[in-house]
Order: C-alpha cells, then sequence, then structure tokens
C-alpha cells in the first residue's frame, strides 16, 4: 500500500468529511439550540441533491443549479421550520421522532411523484479531468472543487458564528436555551432563518456529493447516521466539533472502506471482501464514538454548561 | 358493569373474533387476507417487545429491529441449513438475541438520553452492516428459505408452512406476550420499572438496583423482539438486511408511538393501524407512503397518547 | 465517651475538571444525633451528600459506615444498607399516587422487586405502612391525589416522607425545608427532632435558626472544606464561621 494511495484516501476522506459537516452544522444547531430530534435532516440533503439536478437540467449550468438549489431548498427549510417543526419543540422527543419520521415518507414519496426515483446529475464538464497533485497522484478535479468549496463553506460558518451577533445569539442559546429566552431575544425567528441556512448546506452537499454517490430517493438516510454520529461525536451544539467531528468520521469511513478492501483483498476471496470493507468501516465509525464518549461523555467540544 | 369488566369482556371478545378470522376469511372468499392479518400479529408482537423497553421501561432504543432481523436469521439460516425442529430454532432465537441485547445492553444502558439513542443505533447498524456483508446467506440480497419451522414430532406435527397455522401460533404468542404484559404493569417488577422511567435517580436512591433492571428489561423485550423474527421468516419465507435497518426501528418505534406508548394494547393498536393503513392506501395508490406520512402527522399534531388513548378516552376508563 | 461514629467521612475530596468541589472533607456523626451541615452557596455541601450517597465518584477519601467501608458501594446499595437521602430538588414518580409513590419508597427495601405476575396491590401491610407514613408528613388526606395536585410544600413533604419511609439508619436530608412555608417547615421541624429517637440526621439546611435548635452537632463547610465542626454553641462563636458565614447577625440571632 503506497502512501500516495493512503494521501489519496485521505483526501477523499477530507472531502467526505466536509460534506458531511454541513450536514452536520444544521443538525448540531437543531439539537443543541431547539433540544429537538429531527429525523428529516436527511431529506433536506435529498431535495437539495434533486433539485440541483434538476435545474441543472433545465439550465445546463452546475453552477446555477446548485446555488439554485441551496436558495430553494433553504426556502424549503424555513417554510418547514416556521409551519411545522416549530410546533414540536415543546414536545418529548418520541413525538418528534414520530413526526419526523412522517415527514421522510412524505418528502421520500413527494420527490418520487415529482422527480422519480432517480435523476442523473454529473461533474461539470470543464472538471472531468484530473489535477496533478504531485508526481505520481493525480486527483479528480471535481472533488478538489468540493474540498474547496466545503473549506469555503466552513470558513464562512465558522465568520458566521464567531463573528457575528446572529452567530453569538445562536451561540448563546445553544449553550443556555432558557437564559437566550430570558433575555428577550425572538428566538422563534432567529431559529427559521438558522433552520434555512442549514438546510441550504444540505442542499450543497447534496447536489456536490450526487455526482459522486448518485441522486436517488432515500439518500439522506444513510447518511443521516452518519451526520448523528458527528453531531455526537462533536458535542452537541457545537459548530467547531461539528467539524472535527465530521473530518475524523470522514476520514475513518473512507479510510476503512478503501484500505481495509485492499487489506482484505489480500486474504478473503473478493466478493467477501468488498462487502467486509463497508462493515468494518461503518463499525469502525461507531467503536470511535464510543470510544469518544467513554473518554468525553459530552463529545469533543462540548457547548453545554 | 364496570370499566375493568368491560375492558375484560372487550378483550375475549376481541380474542374470539381472531380466533374465528381464518374460518370467517375462507368463508368470504378472501383467505388471502389471512397472510395480512398474520403479519399483523407478527408486527404485534414485535411492537409490543419495544413497548415494554421504550413504552413502560423509558429506554428509547433505536436499534430494535436488530434483534427482529437476528431472530429472523438465526431461524431462517437454521432452516435453510436442514434443521427444521421449531424447539431449536425457539431455543436458538432466544440464546443468540437474549446474548445480543445483553451485551448491547449492558454498554449502552451506562449512558443516557440522546447518547443511549446513538448507542443502540451504532449497534443495530454494525449488526445490519455485518448481515449485509455476509455472503454466505445472501448478503445484501437476502436469504430465501423453503421450508418452515415444524412445531412437534413425527406424527403429529405442526408445520408453520400452513397459513392458519401459522396465524394460530402466532396468535397463541401474541396472547401469551399480552397476558403476561397485564400482569407485569400492577406487579412489584412493573411498578419499579415505571419508577425507573419517571426517575431513575430517585429510584435507585430509595434502593432499587436501576441498572440491574433496565437490564433484565433490555433482555427480555429484545429475545421476545428475536422471537418475532422468527415468526416472521416463517411467514414470509425470507429475510434480508433490510429488516435491521434502522429505518425499521424506526417503523416499529412509530407503531408503538401510534398505538400508544405504555399501554398493553398499544403495540397491537399500532401494528394493525399501520399495516391496515398501508394495505388500504396501497390499493389505491402508488405512493401510500406519502399519505401514511400525512396520517402519522396528524396523529402526532392532534392524539397525543396514541390510538390507545383516544379509546380509553372514548371508553371513559384511564388506560 | 465518644463511642464509634455511624458515620465516619475521612478525608473525601471531588474535582469537577479545574473545580475544586470538595477538599479533604472529614467529620464523624454520632448515632442518634441530629448533625447539620451549614455553609454559604456553593460551598460544596450537595456535592457532599452526592458522594456519601453514593451517586457521585470521591476523587479520594473514604466512608465509613457503622464500621464497614461503603466506599465503593453504589447508590442502591447504600440504601439497602441503611443509609438514605432526600434530595433539594423534588424528585417523585409522576406516574404514581400519592400512596404509590410512598408504596414504591417501601417496596424498594422490603424484599425483592423481581416479581412479575402478582398485583402489588394485594400487599396490603405495604399499604397500611404508606398510608401511615404519610400521616407522620401530614399527607393523608392527599393519598389519592396525583403528584401534580400538589402544592410545592407538600411534594416536600413527600419527598422527605419518601426517604424516612424504610426507617433508614441514617438519612441524608438535603434541604429539606426549601420553599416551604411557615407552617410545613415547622411541621418538617418537629418531624426531624421525633427522627432522632429512630434515625440519625445528616441535615443540609440554610435556615440557621432552625438548625441550632435542631442540631446536636453543626459541622461548617466553607470552599469545601470543613472548617470548624462541633457542638452548636461553640460553632456558633468560632470567629472563622461568624467571618465567613453568620456574619455580625449571629451575634444578635434568636
Amino acid at each position: 500500500m503506497s502512501g500516495l494511495l493512503v494521501l489519496e484516501q485521505l483526501l477523499n476522506g477530507l472531502q467526505f468529511g466536509l460534506m458531511l459537516f454541513l450536514l452536520a452544522a444544521g443538525l448540531t444547531l437543531v439539537f443543541g439550540v431547539m433540544d429537538m430530534i429531527n429525523l428529516a435532516h436527511g431529506s433536506l440533503y435529498m431535495v437539495g441533491a434533486f433539485l440541483a439536478a434538476w435545474l441543472v437540467g433545465i439550465t445546463g449550468s452546475f453552477v446555477l443549479g446548485v446555488l439554485g438549489a441551496m436558495l430553494l431548498t433553504g426556502l424549503f427549510g424555513m417554510v418547514l421550520e416556521s409551519g411545522l417543526l416549530r410546533s414540536l419543540y415543546r414536545r418529548d422527543h418520541l413525538s418528534q421522532v414520530l413526526a419526523t419520521y412522517a415527514l421522510i415518507l412524505i418528502l421520500n414519496d413527494g420527490v418520487k411523484m415529482l422527480f422519480g426515483n432517480d435523476l442523473p446529475l454529473s461533474a461539470p464538464a470543464a472538471l472531468a479531468g484530473s489535477v496533478q497533485l504531485l508526481p505520481g497522484l493525480n486527483y479528480p478535479a471535481y472533488r478538489l472543487l468540493i474540498l474547496g468549496v466545503g473549506l469555503l463553506l466552513a470558513l464562512l460558518l465558522y465568520l458566521l458564528v464567531q463573528k457575528t451577533r446572529l452567530g453569538a445569539l445562536v451561540r448563546a442559546g445553544a449553550s443556555n436555551r432558557d437564559m437566550t429566552l430570558v433575555m428577550g431575544v425572538d428566538i422563534g425567528r432567529l431559529f427559521t432563518l438558522v433552520f434555512g441556512i442549514g438546510a441550504a448546506l444540505c442542499a450543497v452537499a447534496g447536489a456536490l456529493l450526487g455526482p459522486l454517490l448518485a441522486v436517488q430517493v432515500g439518500m439522506g438516510e444513510n447518511i443521516l447516521i452518519l451526520a448523528f454520529v458527528v453531531v455526537v461525536i462533536g458535542g452537541i451544539g457545537s459548530i467547531r466539533g461539528a467539524l472535527i467531528g465530521a473530518v475524523l468520521v470522514g476520514c475513518i469511513d473512507t479510510l476503512g472502506r478503501s484500505l481495509l478492501q485492499h487489506a482484505l483483498r489480500e486474504v478473503l476471496p473478493p466478493q467477501w471482501a468488498s462487502a467486509a470493507g463497508p462493515a468494518f468501516a461503518s463499525i469502525a465509525v461507531y467503536v470511535f464514538m464510543a470510544a469518544v464518549l467513554a473518554l468525553k461523555p459530552q463529545g469533543l467540544f462540548p457547548v453545554r454548561a | 358493569m364496570d370499566a375493568a369488566t368491560r375492558r375484560r369482556a372487550g378483550a375475549v371478545l376481541l380474542l374470539l373474533c381472531a380466533i374465528a378470522l381464518p374460518w370467517a376469511l375462507q368463508q368470504l372468499g378472501i383467505d388471502y387476507y389471512l397472510s395480512l392479518a398474520s403479519r399483523v400479529l407478527v408486527y404485534a408482537i414485535a411492537a409490543t417487545s419495544l413497548n415494554l423497553v421504550l413504552g413502560y421501561g423509558g429506554m428509547v432504543s433505536f436499534g430494535h429491529a436488530a434483534f427482529v432481523g437476528l431472530g429472523a436469521y438465526v431461524t431462517g439460516i437454521m432452516i435453510s441449513e436442514g434443521i427444521a425442529g421449531a424447539g431449536w430454532h425457539l431455543l436458538a432465537t432466544l440464546a443468540v438475541t437474549g446474548l445480543a441485547a445483553w451485551i448491547i445492553g449492558a454498554i449502552s444502558l451506562r449512558t443516557r438520553g440522546v447518547y443511549f439513542i446513538m448507542i443502540t443505533l451504532a449497534f443495530a447498524q454494525m449488526i445490519f452492516y455485518l448481515a449485509n456483508s455476509n455472503k454466505a446467506w445472501g448478503g445484501d440480497e437476502g436469504l430465501n428459505i423453503r421450508t418452515r419451522s415444524i412445531i412437534g414430532i413425527e406424527g403429529f406435527a405442526l408445520d408453520l408452512k400452513d397459513g392458519p397455522t401459522l396465524y394460530y401460533v402466532a396468535l397463541a404468542v401474541l396472547v401469551a406476550l399480552l397476558v403476561a404484559l397485564a400482569r407485569f404493569v400492577p406487579s412489584r417488577f412493573g411498578r419499579a420499572v415505571v419508577a425507573l422511567r419517571d426517575d431513575d435517580i430517585r429510584a435507585e436512591a430509595l434502593g432499587f438496583p436501576t441498572y440491574r433492571y433496565k437490564l433484565i428489561v433490555f433482555v427480555v423485550a429484545g429475545a421476545i423482539g428475536g422471537l418475532a423474527g422468527a415468526l416472521y421468516v416463517n411467514l414470509t419465507g425470507y429475510v434480508s438486511p433490510n429488516l435491521l435497518h434502522w429505518t425499521q426501528s424506526g417503523s416499529l418505534m412509530v407503531m408503538v408511538i401510534l398505538g400508544g406508548v405504555a399501554s398493553v394494547w398499544g403495540g397491537l393498536a399500532g401494528a394493525a393501524a399501520l399495516l391496515l393503513l398501508q394495505e388500504l392506501l396501497s390499493a389505491h395508490t402508488q405512493h401510500w407512503e406519502f399519505w401514511t406520512g400525512w396520517v402519522l402527522l396528524a396523529v402526532v399534531l392532534f392524539a397525543r397518547r396514541g390510538l390507545a388513548g383516544l379509546l380509553a378516552r372514548g371508553a371513559g376508563g384511564k388506560d | 465517651m465518644s463511642a464509634a461514629p455511624l458515620l465516619d467521612v475521612r478525608g473525601l475530596s471531588k474535582r469537577f475538571g479545574g473545580l475544586v468541589a470538595n477538599d479533604d472533607v472529614s467529620l464523624q456523626v454520632q448515632s442518634g444525633h441530629v448533625h447539620a451541615l451549614i455553609g454559604p452557596n456553593g460551598a460544596g455541601k450537595t456535592t457532599l451528600v452526592s458522594q456519601l450517597a453514593g451517586q457521585l465518584r470521591s476523587d479520594q477519601g473514604r466512608v465509613l459506615f457503622d464500621g464497614h467501608d461503603i466506599s465503593a458501594f453504589s447508590t442502591h446499595q447504600r440504601a439497602l444498607r441503611g443509609l438514605v437521602r432526600s434530595f433539594q430538588i423534588t424528585r417523585l414518580f409522576r406516574s404514581f399516587s400519592v400512596l404509590d409513590n410512598m408504596a414504591l419508597a417501601l417496596q424498594a427495601v422490603s424484599g425483592s422487586s423481581l416479581r412479575a405476575w402478582r398485583p402489588v396491590a394485594r400487599e396490603t401491610a405495604l399499604f397500611d405502612q404508606a398510608r401511615s407514613v404519610l400521616a407522620e408528613v401530614g399527607l393523608d388526606a392527599k393519598a389519592d391525589h396525583a403528584i401534580d395536585q400538589l402544592s410545592h410544600g407538600e411534594r416536600r413533604a413527600l419527598e422527605v416522607g419518601m426517604a424516612l419511609a424504610s426507617r433508614p439508619r441514617l438519612v441524608l436530608l438535603d434541604e429539606p425545608m426549601a420553599g416551604m412555608g411557615q407552617e410545613e417547615s415547622a411541621r418538617i421541624e418537629q418531624l426531624i427532632g421525633t427522627l432522632r429517637q429512630r434515625s440519625t440526621v445528616v441535615l443540609i439546611e440554610h435556615d440557621v435558626d432552625a438548625v441550632f435548635r435542631l442540631a446536636d452537632r453543626v459541622s461548617v463547610l466553607v470552599g469545601g472544606r470543613v472548617i470548624a465542626s462541633g457542638e452548636p454553641d461553640a460553632v456558633r462563636r468560632h470567629p472563622e464561621v461568624i467571618a465567613a458565614y453568620l456574619g455580625d447577625g449571629a451575634e444578635t440571632a434568636r
């Protein structure tokens, strides 16, 4: 196993991790500030991917497709939050599970009714090639784009959360919701906006990963679990934790899949190896989560007092 | 006739109808609905076992489908390897799922709240991926079996391949389960468990061994879930890793919440409601999931204690 | 003159990250005494109670109960040995009535609860005993009420009553009179007074007057350390205690 191969997989892991971060960021805030379990978060990712695929199909422009998906999904998220999810904040977690599970069903079938079971989405032609990063290491240009966009959005989110008044309010809400309410902040409107931003980020992740992972109904359910794991590892309510956690999880998952597969191929017949890889990769992620929780029960960067 | 006697009479009436159902369906010429009825029974057993750990125990286990799926796989594998005796299936299923529940519970119950949910979910996903990668017995395509469990001995045997036989076996299991649950709730153990749910710190401070009691409930619920799985594979002749996916756990949770958390009938009511709703809607539209979602949403927003709650209010009694 | 103490706390310490909650806390509680623990807010009193009850693992130190080292015992094990606590913030079982709450407290210490067939309602002796404890705390009239129908003071009374129901050898009362009106406080004070015949009491309270009326011994906890321990009069006059806690008002206190 060459060092270059490992490096390539690390880059893949970082790229996947950054996309996971986009999902986890919104999720950790919903959980942290509003103490709400939102199972339908993965569906926003799916909606974003489908909207992007559809818009790219219409306009022919990848950029317009992604931006359009971002905007539309963000708006959809805000409508969803103010219309339905808001009435769930006061309810117990079980009711939230039931309601957001119902949402998954509605959105899955709703998307199927509008767009069919899947939509094609391919990377822009301009980025179809590879870039030589190091001698012997050619990395797909599209994945570099994902890396770039991911890092940019992470930076923007950091600035938003750390340097703006909105971000300060959100951080206050995440660490002590009741206090924020007492201070008279209209947390309702604040939150609709935050939710909308979270939804938009999901859409970007969905749109960018679409060409790699396929845009299909149900794509949200698989990645949602990883997003929840990231939130728990990073610390509920912490954006910084979500970023670090996502990158770690992304790398463990990607490296686990690819490197383990290489290792297992030496030992096992091919059909076993190709199936065992994902199994061990996901097990590795959960073992990692268990290890983090054993050492730091509140996650890596706990926010709550 | 007071409320308790009325309820008991209602239960007996329901049981009589259930016993007569296969005959009635046959008379009406619609006996293909028997497998739906059996499905309802099997899911009712699974949902009731979840209600035990979730509703009464207060442990939000998001990985319960893993136990159902494990039970299905254990029995399915045994059948495909040529072991037909139901006694062996029962023993192996309870042993494997009980052991799995014991290990998972022992670790998970050291955590609380959302962390507990995540860890049970994580374990379930691990088992899902293991089933998926397991090429010897179907892998991601699942396992088909041609024969079924056989209860009894040479000469007098009940083959679960026979529709009515499976139905009655499942009914017997469900009835036994509901009776046991009804006795459990007002018993010492039942009250201790509910007290643990209300406030486990207080319960521990009074002298209840909370960790031990929670683990016992978790293991019992897991084993019964496994039993439901064993019946499931007999019913469908097929088991795939999808049975273990977290969305199946979600579906079971929906049944429990729909039917009524912490009520004896909750599992049955929820399973019947969800499966019958699905059946009804899919007869009219391809997009039954869509409409099911809206119905569930309506229940959450307007019927807070689930269907059992609605019925209790109607009968004027407290559940 | 000094018999072996019922509760012997030796050098208990607890930190939370960088914060020192308790530092080398030692005290001895004699059987049959009411031993009060006073000190300003944040002094570590409730942390100490949690450590003594087994809910918090101490970083250092030992706890001996009736001569036995119970430092490694869990909360429920300590409760079964007769070391019971009540809570500063009321913790009750909301799914059950007042009577059922008390019955549960008694059930916990009267035999195994791993019985899943016979209804508890048949155990008339248990419920009779529950009713008599409810009468002691003045709640017998409300036996069949739900928890949310009780006033704050009544809930506190039930809370304390449940801790006492099992007739523990030593009960840790964490601010039993918090948030109570005058009449209810007086009743609890009276109850604590009668308790000393059958139980040993470790009492955490802010009502300094009540403490000095009731207590046989007083320990003062400031900043996680015991700065004084002994008979009430001696403690009241202790210069450090006055400086740190009682202030000038102590001289003019009744």
